[in-house]
């Protein structure tokens, strides 16, 4: 079973301030660590490796100092990590980020593929669906618990607003986890000298068959305008009482509002 | 002060730090006061590599020494009492193997010692054996390809939990103290019960029964070294572990005097935080200065140790008995620093008090360590 989780570098502050010129994250002088959300796709990756064997490959687009949180991940029990940096990978926007990722995780090979549900600074969760698409291949988001793993196939539970879901994917399949997966290991002793070892496998433009069109700040079609808080309007109502008063109400209500 | 320790030792303590702010400072009252063995945190230790620790990679583990364990244990007393002795009784049960242990016995057992699978604990106290640890009663009779053992060990840390037992059994009455061997007990072993948890001042998360041996029958390979060793084989046993007793003195020390500091920053009376005032400051002063002499003391010793020198018993003893007098001391003040706040539960040193004592008592009385020095001086003017 090969895996691959997919880790970014985040600066460690849900404080993140921007350049109000250029509208882009301002990194300086913040520590970086590993994106929370995917240290919960490495134990998850590390745990179906206990129990069924093969590799965990993490990988990560950044630039070299994206090379500690590598170093991190063995220490957790990654075997192979991987860093995907080149200059023509700057400035790219999740559809140029997940073209590239894409293009290494076809290089690489994998069964299952672990993202994060999203990354605290950039926020979008697209990253991972996005990826999935570019590969052609199914994807779970929000997964809370594996039910089975078997060479050809997965079962995991997918969160929802209320409750979750029982989904069955074939493999090769990409998953995006939330916290309620697990609890994340301590780094080991072994791990944290092999990680001081470490191999890191770079790989370049050159390295993944992309196209340099696709990528980086070229090939990212979302351009940033402004960037701020959304104000959160959004409501709620529960219309209740028998199938037909709902219907009826929903109806009237929709009526009100001039939805109807 | 700057011990000059190595990347990977700094690597250890660090990760005995975050393992000890992380996972143990967040429930040590709860565990102190529920008297709660502290499983996740051991599986934590085990999963981070915590128990492989001073055992070689042959066997899974790192393959360092007692000074680099010393350090993992002070880490965690720094934070919990009875979750470092918890951990700390392993290396104890573990050196009869380490020291005298067959080939074979160190294939069966090393491994799953080094990964953490299984707990160990170390059964020599008896109800008439406290610090006359050679007046053990408990017998092993060879019949067969089998020992019988019969008797009864007390206050035996992690008894019950653990599933390797190193136990000390007399197999020649007539002998003494040459007549004792040491064996290794399987839990589970027909014939092998627990009595019932002690309730007990400190160290609560740390637990301590009885191993009761009714006709129990132990395969004849159980045997470590041969027959006749169990006594020496004790004793060095001690003089190895004592360094970490020492370690868990200066943990606790350094746990309290930061608290106590912190708390003499915060606090004002007469107008003034109370650490400005000069008693108080002596008396931190005083603290701070015995647990970096306590530190030293101990490093020293333990890497003395790992020189592979023969004759430990001495200095490890002196490390024993200087750390822990100074965790006894430093913990009480610690205490009277902080005033009423010192002696409430909502605050951590006055469990970090009742911790302390432990340490003045077990792996030998703190009035048996002089006793050990004395012999050795003893020793050496004769030889002057
Ligand atoms: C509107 C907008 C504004 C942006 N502004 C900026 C900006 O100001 N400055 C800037 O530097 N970038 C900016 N970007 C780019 C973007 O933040 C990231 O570089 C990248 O596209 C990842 O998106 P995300 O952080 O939202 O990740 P998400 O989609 O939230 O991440 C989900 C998961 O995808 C995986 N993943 C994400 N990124 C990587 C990676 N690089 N390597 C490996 N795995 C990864 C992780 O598993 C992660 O948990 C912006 C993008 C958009 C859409
Ligand atoms: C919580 C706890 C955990 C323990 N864990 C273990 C364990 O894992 N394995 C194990 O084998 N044992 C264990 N012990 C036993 C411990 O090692 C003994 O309690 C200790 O050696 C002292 O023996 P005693 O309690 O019988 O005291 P006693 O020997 O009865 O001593 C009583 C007092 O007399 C003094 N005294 C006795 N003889 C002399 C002397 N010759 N010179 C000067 N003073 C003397 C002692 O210093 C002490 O002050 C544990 C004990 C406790 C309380």
């Amino acid at each position: 079973m090969n895996i691959i989780v997919c880790i970014k570098q985040v600066p460690d502050t849900a404080e993140i301030r921007i350049n109000p010129e250029t509208n882009t994250l301002m990194r300086e002088g913040v520590p970086s660590i590993i994106n929370p959300f995917d240290l919960h796709a490495i134990e998850a990756a590390v745990q179906i490796k206990e129990q069924h064997g093969g590799t965990v490959t993490v990988l990560t687009m950044g630039p070299p100092q994206a090379e500690t949180s590598l170093r991190e991940a063995v220490s957790m029990g990654a075997d192979e990590v991987v860093l995907l940096s080149d200059r023509a990978f700057a400035g790219s926007d999740t559809w140029a980020t997940s073209y590239t990722l894409a293009k290494a995780i076809e290089k690489l090979g994998a069964d299952i593929i672990f993202c994060g549900k999203q990354a605290i600074d950039g926020d979008t969760a697209q990253v991972g669906p996005e990826t999935a698409e570019f590969l052609d291949i199914p994807h779970i988001s929000y997964i809370k618990k594996i039910e089975e793993v078997t060479d050809s196939a997965i079962r995991v539970q997918r969160m929802m607003d209320e409750g979750y879901d029982v989904v069955e994917s074939s493999l090769p399949v990409l998953l995006t986890v939330v916290k309620e997966l697990n609890q994340p290991r301590m780094p080991s002793l072994k791990g944290k000298m092999a990680a001081k070892k470490a191999e890191i496998k770079k790989m370049g433009m050159a390295d993944i068959n992309a196209d340099e069109k696709s990528l980086g700040l070229k090939g990212s079609p979302t351009q940033v305008k402004n960037i701020f808080a959304p104000e959160i309007k959004a409501e709620r109502k529960m219309i209740e009482g028998t199938a037909e008063e709902q219907v009826e109400n929903l109806v009237k209500e929709l009526r009100e509002i001039k939805c109807l | 002060m700057d011990y000059f320790l190595t990347e990977e030792q700094v690597m250890i303590r660090d990760l005995a730090r975050q393992v000890s702010e992380d996972k143990v400072m967040p429930i040590r009252a709860e565990l102190d006061e529920k008297e709660e063995f502290p499983w996740d945190i051991m599986k934590t230790l085990a999963q981070s590599d915590f128990f492989g620790i001073n055992i070689s990679e042959q066997y899974g583990g790192l393959g360092m020494g007692g000074f680099e364990l010393t350090l993992a244990i002070e880490e965690l007393s720094k934070a919990c009492l009875g979750v470092s002795t918890t951990f700390a009784a392993n290396s104890l049960g573990t050196y009869p193997l380490l020291l005298q242990g067959s080939d074979e016995q160190k294939k069966k057992y090393l491994p799953d010692i080094a990964s953490g699978r299984k707990l160990v604990a170390f059964g020599l106290t008896e109800a008439n054996a406290g610090s006359d640890a050679a007046g053990v009663q408990t017998t092993a009779k060879l019949e067969g390809n089998e020992y019988v053992l019969n008797g009864t060990k007390q206050w035996i840390t992690n008894g019950g939990d653990a599933e390797i037992y190193t136990v000390i059994a007399i197999t020649n009455k007539a002998k003494g103290a040459r007549g004792a061997s040491a064996f290794i007990v399987d839990k589970g072993t027909p014939g092998f019960s627990f009595g019932k948890k002690e309730n007990k001042l400190g160290i609560r998360a740390s637990s301590t029964r009885e191993l009761i041996f009714e006709n129990c029958r132990i395969p004849k390979e159980n045997l470590i070294g041969k027959e006749g060793l169990g006594f020496i084989i004790a004793m060095k046993t001690l003089d190895k572990s004592r360094t970490g007793v020492g370690a868990q003195g200066v943990g606790v020390a350094q746990g309290a005097f930061e608290a106590a500091a912190d708390f003499a920053k915060e606090r004002h009376q007469f107008g003034v935080p109370i650490i400005s005032i000069q008693a108080v400051q002596h008396m931190l002063a005083d603290m701070a200065t015995q647990i970096e002499a306590a530190r030293a003391l101990v490093y020293a010793v333990a890497k003395f140790i790992d020189t592979g020198s023969k004759d430990v018993a001495k200095e490890s003893a002196m490390a024993k008995l200087f750390a822990t007098d100074v965790a006894m001391k430093v913990t009480v003040d610690a205490v009277q620093v902080m005033g009423g706040s010192g002696y409430m539960r909502e605050y951590p040193v006055e469990k970090m008090m009742r911790d302390a004592k432990i340490l003045q008592i077990y792996e030998g009385t703190n009035q048996i360590q002089r006793n050990v020095i004395g012999q050795a001086l003893i020793k050496e003017t004769a030889k002057r």
